[in-house]
């Protein structure tokens, strides 16, 4: 059946299809959890109920705000440069066989260093500031950027690039017209990995050596033994993280209609994808 | 005799890989007058695209050489235009957009490019979709805008590889009759691979016959139909006859 056939939903009642069932899971395990806070007798410092860590949330908003605010600034810097970072470094890759065969195995180096060690050192050698904490974040942002990136650029049709080069196109116009867009689905893989990773990286890097941040008050929290305040401070991250996503999510959908055809899309619904 | 527009003499192509050495063509002559519509059919592999390749100046020859309106011509990048079978069409841009390609290359801004290829799109029966991505169309919409993509880089000189080789059979006969109509307006000299014999003579002013590969050109045959061609003709005697001719010249046991 061709598929511009079938009626398309209208946008509200499709966010609503695709919204609704996590959101009722999500009100069932907090559901459940509810329950067995309270039915279980076991002190609020083990397991504090959601709603001990909604008022914990309430009553420490103060000191949570510009934890926030810190965080998200280290987070935004960080994976600004990881960015930036990894894309030069998969444009690099993507000149010679060389280039390529030399860098990708210190980039896999580079992830299998623990960031637990690497973090203290750090602090040692660039203080408890802003910096130490970028630099994680860019740690940790890079990788999937710049592979993801790589591989984007090296996935373009090579017959397509033939047929380029045989119109005259210069090394320069196949780049921009063929395997920079080519790239882009890539990228934004590379992108939606990134910022899930970014704002727990900032936060690992405060609970480290921090002198403000949601990693700190997660340290502090923790050494209080304020149980609720630590799941508070799960919680805000978590929110942060999933915003982030779901603001590359409406980005590439913005920059690459191309890519998010209503054909696509249904025949992914068709295959099970979504 | 017309003007030649392009010749090959005793061009010999090899690929080396693997340590191996395939020889794809051999000693290969062809001579396309200005204006004609040559079709070259061949088994599988037996070198049609590399043909293609070194007159469009992707490849050179081991020996021979390539001659273009009647020049001997090493530089040829660029002064033919080719086809392939597969459409090519860049997903990320729309119809529009993909057929100004060859002018955008060639450094015709966009907005003039677009200008000029908006009025081209009834004939390619394309103006309902400008704006579509290729994704959003048929195999045929999308083979037809890759030919105005080819008819735009405005060369003298096409070569067509297959095109409506990947088409069901009733889309394929209503693009070759509308691909002579265009034919017939802008008057290039094409060549037209395909392997369909009957899809050859139909199409063509002369079919030539390669050989299995090393490939040269083993038959050349005149096709007498007047035109312009009616999906009718290929029940004429003439047209059978061709086609018993050109299946022996294959090895097809007929």
């Amino acid at each position: 059946m061709d598929s511009r056939d079938k009626v398309i939903q209208p946008r509200s009642t499709r966010f609503w299809h695709e919204a609704l069932p996590p959101l009722l899971l999500v009100c069932f395990v907090v559901l459940v959890w509810q329950t067995v806070a309270v039915r279980s007798g076991l002190s609020a410092f083990i397991l504090p109920s959601p709603i001990q860590v909604a008022q914990a949330t309430y009553e420490t908003w103060d000191i949570l705000l510009p934890a926030i605010g810190t965080t998200m600034v280290e987070t935004s810097i960080g994976l600004g440069i990881a960015i930036v970072f990894g894309v030069v470094i998969a444009g690099v890759m993507d000149i010679s066989n060389l280039l390529r065969r030399s860098l990708y195995p210190i980039l896999v180096a580079s992830q299998t260093v623990q960031i637990l060690a690497i973090a203290p050192l750090l602090i040692i050698w660039f203080g408890f500031g802003l910096l130490p904490k970028v630099l994680v974040v860019i740690l940790i942002c890079f990788f999937p950027l710049a592979v993801n990136t790589a591989d984007g650029l090296a996935s373009a049709d090579p017959d397509l690039v033939a047929l380029l080069r045989s119109m005259g196109a210069s090394r320069n116009q196949i780049w921009r017209m063929v395997r920079l867009p080519a790239a882009m689905p890539s990228f934004f893989s590379g992108l939606r990995i990134a910022v899930t990773y970014s704002v727990v990286g900032a936060t690992i890097a405060e609970w480290v050596g921090g002198s403000a941040g949601l990693g700190l008050y997660m340290l502090r929290s923790k050494n209080a033994l304020a149980t609720d305040q630590v799941f508070a401070a799960i919680v805000v991250t978590s929110v942060i993280s999933i915003g982030l996503y779901t603001l590359v999510y409406a980005l590439e959908r913005a920059v690459l209609p191309w890519y998010y055809t209503t054909q696509r899309e249904e025949h992914w619904e068709g295959a099970g994808i979504y | 005799m017309r003007k030649l527009s392009v010749e090959l003499q005793g061009v010999s192509k090899t690929f080396h890989a693997d340590g191996q050495s395939v020889r794809s063509l051999d000693d290969l002559t062809l001579r396309i007058e200005d204006g004609e519509f040559l079709t070259l059919i061949g088994p599988s592999g037996c070198g049609k695209s590399t043909l293609f390749n070194l007159v469009v100046g992707l490849l050179e020859p081991d020996e021979g050489d390539i001659y273009l309106e009647g020049e001997i011509c090493r530089e040829r990048i660029g002064r033919v235009s080719y086809m392939p079978q597969r459409d090519l069409l860049l997903p990320w841009r729309n119809i529009l957009d993909n057929v100004i390609i060859p002018l955008e290359l060639t450094g015709v801004p966009r907005e003039e490019a677009r200008g000029r290829a908006q009025s081209m799109l009834p004939l390619f029966g394309l103006e309902d979709f400008a704006n579509s991505y290729p994704s959003a169309l048929s195999g045929g919409m999308r083979q037809r805008a890759a030919l105005q993509r080819t008819m735009l880089a405005e060369k003298k000189i096409l070569l067509l590889d297959e095109p409506f080789g990947a088409l069901d059979a009733l889309t394929r006969r209503e693009l070759q009759g509308w691909l002579l109509e265009v034919w017939r307006r802008f008057g290039q000299t094409v060549i037209f691979i395909t392997h369909d014999v009957e899809e050859a003579i139909y199409l063509g002013d002369r079919v030539a016959v390669m050989s299995p590969r090393p490939g040269r050109i083993v038959k050349i045959v005149d096709v007498p139909l007047p035109r312009p061609r009616r999906q009718a003709m290929i029940t004429e005697p003439i047209f059978s006859s061709l086609l018993a001719e050109l299946l022996e010249a294959l090895g097809v046991t007929i």
